[in-house]
């Protein structure tokens, strides 16, 4: 997509017409609440372990706080799904976790829905909140959850200096292209030309490769992934939890609502085609020039160092 | 090894930064994370000097705002944590601090004030945070503001600030500046024996039953630690007694920002430590506070040696600010004079506690100097003029 001249009057005259056009067609909401995806387990005075269909992963979960909050075909859920999974399938005693989120709808995922200990701090600062309570609880795993606004926007200065410390502790970066919470602003990982509400004639930066930046950094294990890579995701989930030193995984993810509005994929699904049509393993870019990787999700293991 | 063995012994001659140091190590703390910034960097120095030996840490973290996030973070890991700043890195960690008043996250600051605002004039002492110290963070907040006035009180405060942390679940700021930061005199730190640290008590009730933020003594509630098994959830947002967010009720978000403001409030008396030196048939007193009230002293005594009464009332705590002990102070008084390194802060807050009472004149210079006591003298002669120093 080219940037018209900016001074061209026309280009705004066309731009607002069309923003007009598609507010106008915009059908899809977030449902908050409204949909209990958990319905019937919600009774406070209904024994959950005496229903044998509950979910095996609910225990895992703040049952008090459930259904999420996250709008209809969200990736948060899928990370949440994928993050949960891995923790059990690792066979991790919560009690020996803390999660420490920011702001924004990713940092939702574990909080508050994960059941440990949980830091819900202000906003872009979880990594260094993180780093007090892993010096002084080494024996504790501490996971950081947070999105693309607050680890690569306001926060980016922490996540560098944690990467080049390799303190130990895990990094999930849900990167959905956009603020999502505040409804849908340009973040440092939209795409190069999509309007968004404070780009309202196409966003004149180019994003952010986060993970290419932890990568050089510092750190153990820098990966990427979607949330179309539900399995891949798990087991790099698994990994980086495992590896000692600063682990992060870039997890691409789709925000139907916020960045589908700008981006012109409303439907969850488009969403997640866009990830997977998008998306090159690291072991097929050999020879591939930065003109051909234009766009492209590098997805796989970026750096593994042992320090 | 014990803390005075790390210290060097008892009976030393140092600097009001170093001192701080020494007095977090007496109230128990064993993390500190911090950014050079003069007039406080020795405060990191010092704390990274004696952390390791009694196995604590100390973290140079990138800014002043992961400093106040990793004490809030290490505070919640069970440990007793302090950070040191002044007026910039002061100013940087404000949210972190709203947000140690939100969760009620034990922690202590040391704001070694320098001349602002902005980089202002960074070797040079000065008084002009006290109200930001007060007001600094958006929404409705308490804080326990110390002010120390010599190297032995920036042991002792820094110390006591530890221990009304953890019982207040607060956070505490001990208000020095760049004159008692690096102006050194002797001081002397209690026998091994008498140092008395306790490990935060555990809740008293079990893993699903411990309601997190419902108040069991006074209002200050239980705390649970990271790592003991309450899978205890923090937020910033508005929450219930459980922890849990609820950000559109009114009568909850009321009746949690209440409890934490009284919590405070409701202590003053208990909280409030001042030195009075009243003159019997005074009508002209002294409201003073950090190193300004080693100036205003001095003043009593030139004042006195010529014969005329004077009342002098140091603040060693600023907030909760003591109003029923300033009325008292004042009630015989007509004039009562705020010395300040600054335009005029404290002595708004006097002058709303007396409540035209008394008149209320503010004393102020600012530059890089503090107030001499000629100048507080010549300020009470001055038949109530402002006068400008």
């Amino acid at each position: 997509m080219s940037i018209r001249d900016l001074s061209d009057p026309e280009y705004f005259d066309e731009v607002a017409e069309a923003n007009a056009e598609e507010r106008s067609m915009d059908g899809l909401r977030p449902t908050y609440g409204t949909v209990d995806p958990l319905s019937g387990l919600m009774d406070p005075a209904e024994s959950v372990s005496s229903r044998p269909e509950h979910h095996r992963l609910l225990k895992y979960l703040r049952r008090e706080i459930l259904p999420t909050t996250f709008c209809t075909g969200c990736g948060g859920g899928t990370v949440l799904n994928t993050f949960t999974n891995a923790i059990d399938e690792m066979r991790i005693d919560p009690k020996e976790m803390v999660c420490v989120t920011g702001i924004g709808c990713s940092s939702w995922i574990p909080s508050p829905y994960f059941l440990c200990d949980t830091l819900h701090t202000t906003h872009g600062r979880a990594i260094a909140f993180a780093c007090g309570v892993k010096v002084m609880k080494p024996d504790m795993k501490v996971i950081i959850i947070a999105g693309d606004g607050d680890l690569a926007g306001i926060g980016g200065n922490h996540l560098i200096h944690a990467a080049r410390r390799n303190i130990d502790i895990t990094v999930f970066l849900v990167n959905n292209f956009i603020y999502g919470m505040t409804g849908g602003q340009v973040s440092p990982t939209t795409p190069f030309g999509i309007r968004t509400t404070t780009t309202p004639y196409a966003n004149v930066e180019h994003p952010m490769r986060i993970a290419d930046l932890v990568a050089a950094a510092g750190g153990s294990y820098v990966a990427r992934w979607t949330t179309f890579h539900a399995f891949q995701l798990m087991e790099s989930m698994q990994y980086a939890i495992r590896k000692k030193g600063f682990s992060f995984i870039e997890v691409m993810s789709q925000c139907p609502v916020s960045f589908g509005k700008s981006a012109g994929m409303k439907d969850p699904v488009s969403n997640l085609k866009y990830l997977r049509d998008n998306s090159i393993h690291v072991d097929g870019t050999k020879g591939m020039s930065e003109e051909e990787l234009e766009g492209k999700f590098v997805v796989g293991r970026l750096v593994e160092r042992n320090q | 090894m014990n803390i005075i063995e790390a210290i060097g012994g008892r009976e030393l001659f140092t600097q009001g930064d170093v001192a701080c140091a020494y007095g977090a190590l007496l109230g128990g703390c064993t993390f500190f994370a911090g950014y050079p910034i003069t007039p406080a960097t020795e405060v990191a120095e010092a704390m990274s000097r004696l952390l390791p030996k009694i196995r604590g840490v100390t973290v140079q973290m990138e800014d002043e705002i992961a400093s106040i996030s990793a004490v809030i973070g290490a505070s919640w890991a069970g440990r007793r944590a302090m950070t040191a700043t002044s007026g910039p890195g002061f100013s940087l960690m404000m949210e972190g601090i709203g947000y140690a008043c939100m969760t009620e996250t034990p922690c202590v600051i040391v704001n070694v004030q320098r001349s602002g605002p902005s980089t202002g004039q960074p070797t040079e002492p000065a008084q002009g945070d006290m109200m930001q110290a007060r007001w600094g963070s958006h929404g409705d907040n308490e804080l326990i503001v110390l002010a120390p006035n010599s190297v032995q009180e920036c042991v002792d405060l820094t110390r006591l600030a530890f221990e009304l942390a953890d019982r207040f679940r607060n956070p505490v700021f001990v208000m020095t500046d760049g004159e008692v930061g690096h102006m050194r005199e002797k001081i002397v730190l209690p026998a091994a024996e008498e140092i008395d640290i306790r490990p935060r008590p555990a809740p008293s009730t079990p893993p699903g039953e411990f309601v997190p933020f419902k108040a069991v003594k006074g209002k200050v509630p239980e705390m649970a630690s990271f790592g003991t098994g309450y899978h205890t959830y923090v937020t910033g947002l508005t929450h219930k007694e459980s922890g849990l967010p609820t950000t559109d009720n009114a009568e909850e978000h009321t009746g949690l920002i209440r409890r934490i403001c009284e919590k405070i409030t409701d202590a003053t008396d208990e909280l409030t430590r001042v030195e009075m030196d009243q003159d019997d048939g005074a009508t002209v007193g002294i409201v003073s506070y950090g190193i300004s009230s080693r100036s205003a002293a001095g003043a009593v005594r030139l004042l006195r040696a010529e014969g005329m009464k004077v009342s002098h009332l140091r603040l060693v705590t600023v907030y909760p600010f003591p109003e029923r002990v300033i009325r008292d102070f004042a009630a015989p008084l007509s004039r009562v004079l705020v010395p300040e390194l600054n335009l005029g802060q404290i002595c708004h807050t006097v002058r709303e506690a007396l409540d035209g009472a008394a008149a209320v004149e503010k004393v102020s210079k600012i530059g890089g100097e503090i107030i001499t006591p000629d100048e507080i003298v010549e300020a009470v002669l001055s038949s109530g003029e402002p006068v400008k120093v």
